[in-house]
This record gives structure tokens, sequence and C-alpha cells, in this order.
């Protein structure tokens, strides 16, 4: 942070026209999303230390934990939930599927998951009753039974965080709503899960992949842990392709959001961290050639919301 | 001072690149001004204090809510404030030395040993019966000057002094109470919304006692009183309330249980 701030006060003593050249001979050498050095990162537009950008991002998480939820709302409008949504009928998860969800913190994609895969079991029992047409009452009361003990078919959703506070949120929530069954919460680290390999048959992370240091590790990780047949899907903030939409979105991100963070949570800097960080990730090709990197195979993307937020999702073949 | 937020979307003229991230913390850190300061916009500006002064009705106990609008919208009652110390010789000391009234720096358990009836132990008395701590004003962040931020911090931690001075305890009605002299003695739009909003939440006896009895004393006494912050106080412990108050202009408090 040091070696930063003295850079910056360097910087603070040449013009503006002398920043523009400067910007042009490290966008010719290096590109702006780029490694400052070894071992440094970025923590938003912040140059950090890796170990640094690890610490700083557990405690965003930490003190934000509370409030994600209300904040979520507040920031995306309630989009956020339709996006979720739409990660799921992506996914259209059988029941019996095992699915882990890293970076899963307060459980909005485990619930929805739960949700999905009760609605797809009643649907299919509809079907089987419809084609049974003699059934005795014992056999549709056993049928009906399964479901209260356990998740359809044996699904089982994992949720994967590293931040402790995140998951005591999510609990509550689970609690508060009802949910038990076919669920678990694990303290881990996506970089290096605690899990072994080939386990899962679908790996999601939604709007975590940008906050881990070494995206490529957890690339790796999801690619090691997941089934072959598996399916990789992620849910991040993106980049814009519209360039009237860009710059209301800028606008937004940067003169507004921060704002909202001070006055419902009380926290201006997390909040600037987090718009800082979606403008430090990968556009989406350059992300689809990370994923595909890892081993995936049929990698595809979808923008959402003029590519405010992009699906990337991959199969382990 | 102007203070533009470059997004991704905007081209320099001399490169190809869009605005990198290097030019946008470059921005920022050139207007950091003290430790804590968060440099703002006008827009940021306008949207904290509706925001602030709304969640500060909506939830009371949101004291930083009532900081952050005090910060936003207190800028030229704020010049005015530094003005009057710099023309007073205690206020111009202030200025200078800028002192910081912290648990760390005070000595409670020696102003506890003070007579009773002096400043000091009347001020320990109150913080004691009140449960408060001088550690608890939140930090300065969206004054975007330095010497101001000052003021307004001094400002903050000249608030539980007057308490102790005007002998109002830290509920509603007390705050209220002091809300209405700081608000004749600073011009602060924050402790004027604050003194003028505050009531909403009080009952009937509560805003009878202070319409007919508490708040024209508490006018009365900022018109009377010099300005409040050309006091050193950490050099008036051992003086009496009784007589800090005549020497300040604040009128003697109605005798009302509050």
């Amino acid at each position: 942070m040091a070696a930063s701030i003295g850079a910056v006060a360097c910087r603070a003593l040449h013009s503006r026209r002398h920043r523009q050249l400067l910007s042009v001979g490290r966008g010719l050498f290096s590109g702006a999303r780029c490694l400052v050095a070894e071992g440094e990162t970025h923590f938003g537009f912040q140059d950090v230390s890796e170990t640094e950008k690890g610490e700083k991002v557990y405690h965003v998480f930490e003190s934000v934990a509370k409030k994600y939820d209300i904040m979520n709302d507040s920031m995306s409008l309630g989009i956020h939930r339709l996006w979720k949504d739409i990660l799921l009928h992506q996914m259209n998860p059988y029941p019996g599927t095992q699915l882990l969800d890293v970076a899963g913190g307060t459980g909005d994609i485990a619930f929805r998951f739960i949700n999905y895969v009760h609605s797809q079991w009643e649907h299919q029992i509809k079907q089987k009753l419809k084609s049974h047409q003699n059934l005795s009452w014992e056999e549709i009361s056993k049928s009906y039974q399964e479901e209260e003990l356990k998740l359809p078919g044996g699904s089982q959703v994992v949720v994967c965080d590293i931040n402790k506070e995140m998951l005591k949120v999510g609990k509550q929530k689970a609690q508060h709503l009802g949910y038990s069954e076919g669920l678990s919460w694990v303290v881990g680290n996506a970089e290096e899960l605690p899990f072994n390999d080939n386990k899962f048959d679908v790996y999601t992370i939604a709007f975590g992949i940008r906050n881990v240091t070494h995206i490529d590790q957890a690339l790796q990780e999801a690619y090691r842990v997941l089934k072959p047949g598996g399916r990789f899907l992620c849910l991040e903030f993106s980049q814009v392709n519209n360039p009237l939409i860009s710059r209301l979105y800028d606008l937004y991100s940067f003169q507004v959001i921060p704002v909202l963070g001070e006055i419902i949570a009380g926290d201006w800097k997390s909040y600037q961290y987090l718009v800082e960080s979606i403008r430090r990730f990968p556009a989406q090709d350059e992300f689809k050639a990370m994923v595909e990197d890892a081993g995936f195979l049929k990698v595809e993307y979808r923008n959402l919301t003029s590519g405010i937020v992009a699906i990337h999702s991959g199969f382990k073949l | 001072m102007r203070f533009r937020q470059l997004g991704r979307g905007d081209q320099l003229p001399h490169t190809d690149l869009r605005v990198t991230a290097e030019d946008h913390v470059d921005e920022e850190r050139y207007y950091q001004l003290y430790p804590g300061h968060i440099p703002t916009s006008p827009l940021q500006k306008a949207l904290l204090s509706a925001g602030s002064a709304f969640m500060a009705l909506y939830n009371p106990y949101r004291h930083d809510m009532v900081a952050v609008l005090g910060e936003t919208t207190g800028s030229s009652a704020l010049r005015s404030l530094r003005d009057k110390m710099r023309h007073d010789p205690e206020g111009y000391q202030i200025l200078q030395e800028r002192p910081r009234i912290r648990l760390s720096t005070l000595d409670v358990t020696g102003l506890r040993g003070l007579p009773d009836g002096t400043f000091g132990r009347e001020y320990v008395r109150f913080l004691d019966s009140n449960r408060v701590s001088p550690d608890t004003r939140m930090p300065v962040k969206f004054v975007d000057d330095e010497e101001l931020a000052y003021v307004i911090q001094r400002y903050r931690e000249v608030h539980d002094l007057m308490h102790t001075l005007l002998g109002m305890p830290t509920n509603m009605l007390g705050e209220v109470v002091v809300k209405w002299f700081e608000a004749v003695q600073t011009g602060l739009p924050m402790c004027i919304l604050g003194a003028v909003f505050g009531p909403v939440r009080l009952n009937a006896r509560k805003l009878q006692i202070l319409t007919t009895e508490l708040i024209p004393w508490a006018v009365q006494s900022g018109r009377n009183a010099s300005c409040v912050l050309n006091f050193y106080y950490e050099n008036r412990w051992e003086q009496t309330v009784e007589s800090l108050r005549e020497e300040i202009g604040i009128l003697h408090p109605p005798a009302i249980c509050v």
C-alpha cells in the first residue's frame, strides 16, 4: 500500500497530459488489466499484494454480510433476482443433481435450486400419475411422503464460501425460510476446494469469481471437482456493449451505488470496492478464454441486461 | 471544487485507450485531504443529503446518518463558524492547536475527583449517568476542506459539553433542546432539521414542555451566547458550571425534569 501511495504521489506531480502519455506507455506494454508486478494484484482500483487482497475482500464481505440481501435489492432494483432465476433456468437441474455453489454465502442460488428441483419433482409425479391410472392409494401416498423426507431424487446442494459471516447469514435465512434437507454449508476457498475429484454434477459461482485472487486456480478447481459430463456455470458482472447504456451504467455505479452503501449499510468503501472490482473483471470473451484454458469444452456466454451481467457455461467432457 | 468521476466510456483525446483504473485512482487520491476523507461529487452530496435525511428520520438510531447530513449540507455554516473562530483569540488558538476530546486524552479519574459543580466533574457525571463516551463521535468523511473538517469534528466533540452546560440528558427531548440551541448558534442545516423534525416523535406532554419552556430558553440562550466553539474547554475543567455559563452567555436552565 505504501508503495502505491508513493507512486501515486509521484504521479500527482505530473500534469494530466503526462499522465495520458504514461497510460499509453503502460497500455502498449501491459494492457489495463495485467498485474503490475509479481505477487501484486488489484483490489478495485488500488494495487495491493495478493495476500492483502484476500484479507481485504474478506473484511468487505464480513462487514456487508448482514445487509447483503437488502443492498442487492436496492442496488439492482430487484433485478438480481431475475438474473439468478435465469441462471437456474439455464441450469435446468433434474431431481438427483448434485450442485456445488461456490461463494454462495447467503444461499440465493441454493434456495432457488431447491425450489426448482421440487417443482420439477412435482411435475414428474403428476406425469407419472397421469400415465399410471391404476396406482393404489398406498403407492400414491408413499410417493408424496418421499418428498417430505428428503430432497426429491436425492438432490443435494453444498454451499461453499470462504467467509463465515456470509454463511452465518445464509444459515439463518435457511432456517427462517424452512430449507433444511439436502442442503449443507461448508467453509472453503474457491482456489483450494475441500472436496474430492469428480464429485458434483453442476458447479455454480454467482457474483463471486471476481473477488477471487487467482481466478485461473478457481477455474481449475471447478474442473477438478466436477464429474465428467458436469457443467460449470458462472454468473458475473461483465462489460456493457452499448455505449449509451455504458455511460448511464457508469454514472449509476460510481455516483449512486456508494451513496446507497453509505445510507443503507453505513459503508461507503465496500460498495466503492464493488463497483471498481466489476470494472477490473475481464470482459466476456477474455473470461471465456480463461474458462477454456481450464479445460472446459463447449464454453459459451450469454449477456443479460445489455452485458451488465453475463452467464458463462462450460462442460467437463 | 469540481470533481468529475471518469467512467469507462470516456475517451482521452491522445489515446485510443478507454479510461483506465489508474486515472480513476489518481483523481481520488489527489483529493483525499485528511485520513478518512471520501471525495464526493456534487451529485453524490445531493443524494447523500436526501438519503441521510430520510434515513435519520426513519431510524433515529442511525446517528451516522445525522453526521453525514451535517457534513454534506454544512459547508457555508462551517465556513462562517471557522471565521468566527479565526476572529476570536481563544477560537484561533483552538484552530491552531486542534485539540481533540477523547477518552485517551481525558483524565477521567482526575475529573471525577474535582469538586461538585465544577465543569469537569459535571461533565463526567453526564457521561456516567447517560452512559455515553466521547469516543463514539463519527469521524468526518464528506467535508472537502481539511480545516472545515476539523471545525465540524470540534462541533461534534463539543456537543456533549453542551449537554452538560445546558443540563440536558441524552433522551429524545434533551437532544431536541440541544439541537435548538445549536441551530441558533451554528446555523448548520442539520441542526435546524433536527430541531424542527425531532419533536415529531415526542408525546403531547413532552411537546408542551418543549414549546412553552425549553425551546424559548434554548433559543434565547443561543442568541445571547457567544460562539460556543470559541472556548478552550480543556482548560476550563476547574471552572464552575455557573461561571462558565455566565461567561458564555447561556441563560439559567428552567427548573424542569427532562
